[in-house]
């Protein structure tokens, strides 16, 4: 870990405006920012650890904790909301047994919830790993996740 | 190098392009593009290609804004017409390059409609499409026409001929006063006029001034900044440049949502180029003007698109409003210098009316808001997309004649502008004007361009809990009304759709409402009661029936519905009685199934599995038990 995040630093100079990038890049190379990770970067920007941490849980984009192997975002647009994402979610919830923000105890899934993926035309989605489901229902989603769970082994 | 020559390359490589002897096709691969499937389109396009040794002309464009079409080609054979096809999956790939491509007959049944040369039999012209004939693209001009990462089309096209204008021979006051005349008003939501605004931070006494775009976009339900940034980022560009010059400011930052990697990309791409043409960087065109950019993520907030936040949050601060009474961002802003803060379209129409003049840009448009709205059409609408329409043209209009009006039927309920800051317009009011004045008049708000229309299946109670959901998590916490009135709003919202209800909780949330507006500091706090006014403003017969008659009439709140399945239609298939997630439902083959009133927690999915020809399973308002089954 340490020589990837020495390798991230390197291309910074430690200007306090420098943080936010320092970070986004920390959890694309670790996907988290641990509390090593947390406290290697107060060191190199000189600001305290807590500030580096208040700064880092304002945004939702930054997590603490290990995610799944993979990310399932149900899109919670306002078009993807009147067309049903709430079901949507419901049944992911259920057919995963975790809910907005867990991570299943295999560390294989996590599933979160996303402001807009921005295509409101395909309503309601989700995305598995960055490719988007489009214009789902329940049923769809059971079998969407029958099949993942089905490729994983 | 001159900007003659600089145009006239790129004219050559434009013109070479039409006029090439090899066909064309071209793939809207923007993010709702890929998101349909456009690059797995592309890649079955190549391959055919590669398999009869076509050699063809192959471009990715950005978003043509016809969303249900996505993906969507245009096919062009030499000396043909251009024919658009919809839709487009990997396995049509053959049948189009065979037909339109090796044969030279269009494939009918896939297209869209056709332009240019020799209009093809039983093809509509494009332009005479409703989604596209009620439009004026200004703004989008560019969008899903050429290459977003080729700055010589842009060029080609137009671009760039106003940074050479201003850098030849304009005054920063000339150029803002043009802005001044043009009555462009900021396209981010609140229409503050964007001349004034760049007179007074030209007017601060600073050696160091700043220029920002604000591409936050955090409407849940918008993607029209997107779009532009993906489809045409080289306007924004210059238009910052431009701005740049305007107000004497050297560097500039585009503050774009980390949540839009190709928009990323697309602009990063952009500035390089930019600077290799010496349009950006150095001595810009000779003029001794130096302008450069940079791009910045935002990591997620929502808040971060108020200025004073998006401004902190560049410094690498936890982007919370600054408090009352501060000075303006343009006096007072990034690291303490006058920073010029604008949307995405904002600058990106810049360069348009500099090109054709103040006159011709308020030539369209209302008394007080000229030019044209972009709006990210969605929700219960026959055709979604990403229109651009003069300042003026009515809600019905748009949703109508552009939009084609409400699908499956469905009668029309409620439109919603502005996201999260804005409001539920009924029926009675589809024949408002879209501007500025007028929609904040009728209790909404133009908003940065997110209209999401909503039909009789949707309950507005519901909308108004999702938008308080929203804004509540969204909220930053520094103003206690905001961060406790929010909540409570949210809670009680909650509460009515659960169907726990009190009959005060009405004029509660209207003063709370209120009093969340009045104390507030920043815009989400001062706009976040909006949708829940409007729709007890327009829709309190559904507060109403949810609080005293335990139902929800749009049949979306779970505890306030039910699931039945008629006698009449079901054939006893036991699809959904397998696939119930609960066991709730009872019966067997050649024995009418029956929906267990207390076991059932309302997922819908027996609704979802009962095949469409027998549309057995029905959801009804109110909540049954047991006892009703008997
Ligand atoms: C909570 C909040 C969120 C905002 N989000 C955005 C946004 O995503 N994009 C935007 O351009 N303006 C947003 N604004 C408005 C900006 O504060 C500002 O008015 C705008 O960027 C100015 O540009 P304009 O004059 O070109 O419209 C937001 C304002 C508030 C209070």
């Amino acid at each position: 870990m340490e020589d990837h995040l020495a390798e991230i630093l390197s291309t910074h100079t430690g200007r306090r405006s420098e943080l936010i990038p320092i970070l986004q890049e920390a959890q694309e190379k670790f996907g988290y920012l641990s509390d090593d990770v947390i406290a290697e970067v107060a060191e190199f920007t000189h600001v305290p650890e807590s500030t580096v941490f208040g700064v880092a849980s304002f945004y939702t984009q930054f997590r603490f904790v290990p995610q799944g192997r993979n990310l399932i975002s149900v899109c919670r647009g306002t078009a993807c909301h009147v067309r049903g994402a709430p079901m949507i979610l419901d049944e992911v919830s259920r057919q995963l047994s975790i809910e907005d923000g867990g991570t299943t105890p295999d560390l294989e899934y996590t599933l979160e919830t996303v402001a807009c993926i921005g295509c409101c035309a395909l309503a309601p989605c989700l995305t598995v790993n960055g490719k988007v489901e489009a214009k789902l229902n329940p049923k769809k989603v059971k079998d969407l996740l029958a099949k993942e769970k089905a490729n994983e082994v | 190098m001159k900007f003659e020559e600089i145009a006239q390359t790129a004219k050559e490589e434009w013109d070479a392009l039409q006029a090439s002897a090899k066909p064309s096709i071209v793939v809207g691969t923007a993010t709702c593009g890929r998101a349909a499937g456009a690059m797995e389109v592309m890649e079955a396009l190549r391959n055919e290609l590669k398999e009869r040794e076509i050699e063809a002309n192959i471009m990715e464009t950005g978003c043509f804004g016809l969303c249900d079409a996505e993906p969507l080609i245009t096919i062009k054979g030499p000396g043909g017409p251009s024919v658009w096809y919809r839709n487009v999956t990997p396995e049509m790939a053959g049948k189009l390059v065979e037909e339109h491509i090796v044969k030279g007959s269009p494939v009918a049944e896939h297209a869209l409609g056709a332009a240019g040369d020799g209009q093809v039999d039983g093809l509509t012209a494009m332009s005479d499409l409703p989604m596209l004939k009620f439009q004026v693209r200004r703004i989008l001009f560019n969008c899903g026409v050429v290459d977003p990462s080729n700055i010589n089309h842009y060029i080609a096209t137009g671009g760039y001929q106003a940074l050479n204008k201003v850098v030849s021979g304009m005054s920063p006051e000339d150029i803002i006063d043009e802005i001044t005349r043009s009555g462009l008003r900021g396209l981010g939501g609140a229409g503050f006029p964007v001349g004034r605004k760049w007179d007074s931070c030209r007017r601060v006494p600073s050696d160091v001034r700043y220029v920002v775009c604000n591409a936050d976009e955090g409407d849940p339900g918008a993607f029209q900044d997107r779009s532009v940034l993906e489809g045409d980022p080289y306007s924004v560009v210059e238009g910052m440049t431009i701005a740049g010059y305007a107000i004497g400011a050297q560097k500039g930052y585009i503050y774009v949502r980390a949540e839009y990697p190709l928009a990323v990309e697309r602009l990063e791409n952009a500035t390089a180029q930019a600077k290799e043409k010496g349009l950006m960087g150095k001595n810009i065109l000779g003029s001794g003007f130096d302008f450069d950019l940079e791009i910045f993520q935002g990591a997620g907030a929502f808040v971060c698109g108020e200025s004073t936040a998006l401004v902190l949050s560049i410094e690498g601060k936890r982007g919370m409003p600054k408090p009352l009474p501060r000075p303006r961002t343009t006096e007072v802003g990034l690291w303490d210098m006058p920073t010029l803060l604008n949307n995405v379209k904002s600058y990106s129409i810049v360069p348009w009316i500099l090109t054709k003049g103040a006159d011709q840009f308020a030539s369209l448009g209302t008394e007080r808001c000229k030019g044209t709205a972009v709006f990210s059409l969605t929700g219960k609408m026959a055709n979604c997309g990403l229109i651009e329409v003069p300042m003026g043209t009515t809600l019905r209009q748009i949703i109508y004649d552009i939009g084609g009006g409400i699908p499956k039927g469905k009668a029309f309920k409620a439109v919603q502008t502005g996201g999260p800051s804005g409001g539920c317009l009924p029926a009675e009011l589809l024949d408002t004007q879209v501007d500025f004045d007028k929609l904040t008049a009728a209790g909404a708000i133009m908003g940065s361009g997110g209209m999401v229309v909503m039909d009789e299946d949707t309950c507005m109670v519901d909308v108004a809990r999702y938008f308080l959901d929203f804004t509540q998590k969204e909220s930053c916490g520094e103003c206690s009304l905001c961060r406790l009135g929010t909540l409570q709003m949210l809670q009680t919202l909650e509460a009515i759709v659960a169907g726990e209800g009190d009959p005060d909780d009405i004029d509660m949330l209207l003063e709370l409402g209120e009093a969340i507006k009045t104390g507030s500091i920043c815009g989400l706090g001062q706009s976040a009661p909006n949708p829940a006014l409007t729709t007890i403003r327009y829709f309190r017969h559904e507060y109403e029936a949810h609080i005293h008659e335990k139902k929800c009439p749009a049949r979306v709140c779970k505890d306030l519905i039910s699931y039945v399945i008629s006698a009449d239609k079901c054939k006893a298939c036991m699809i959904c009685l397998r696939e119930c997630p609960v066991d709730a439902i009872r019966g067997a083959k050649k024995e009418v199934h029956v929906i267990d009133q207390d076991k059932c927690i309302r997922c819908g999915v027996c609704m979802s599995v009962c095949p469409e020809r027998f549309g057995a399973v029905e959801c009804i308002p109110g909540r049954l038990t047991e006892a009703d089954n008997a």
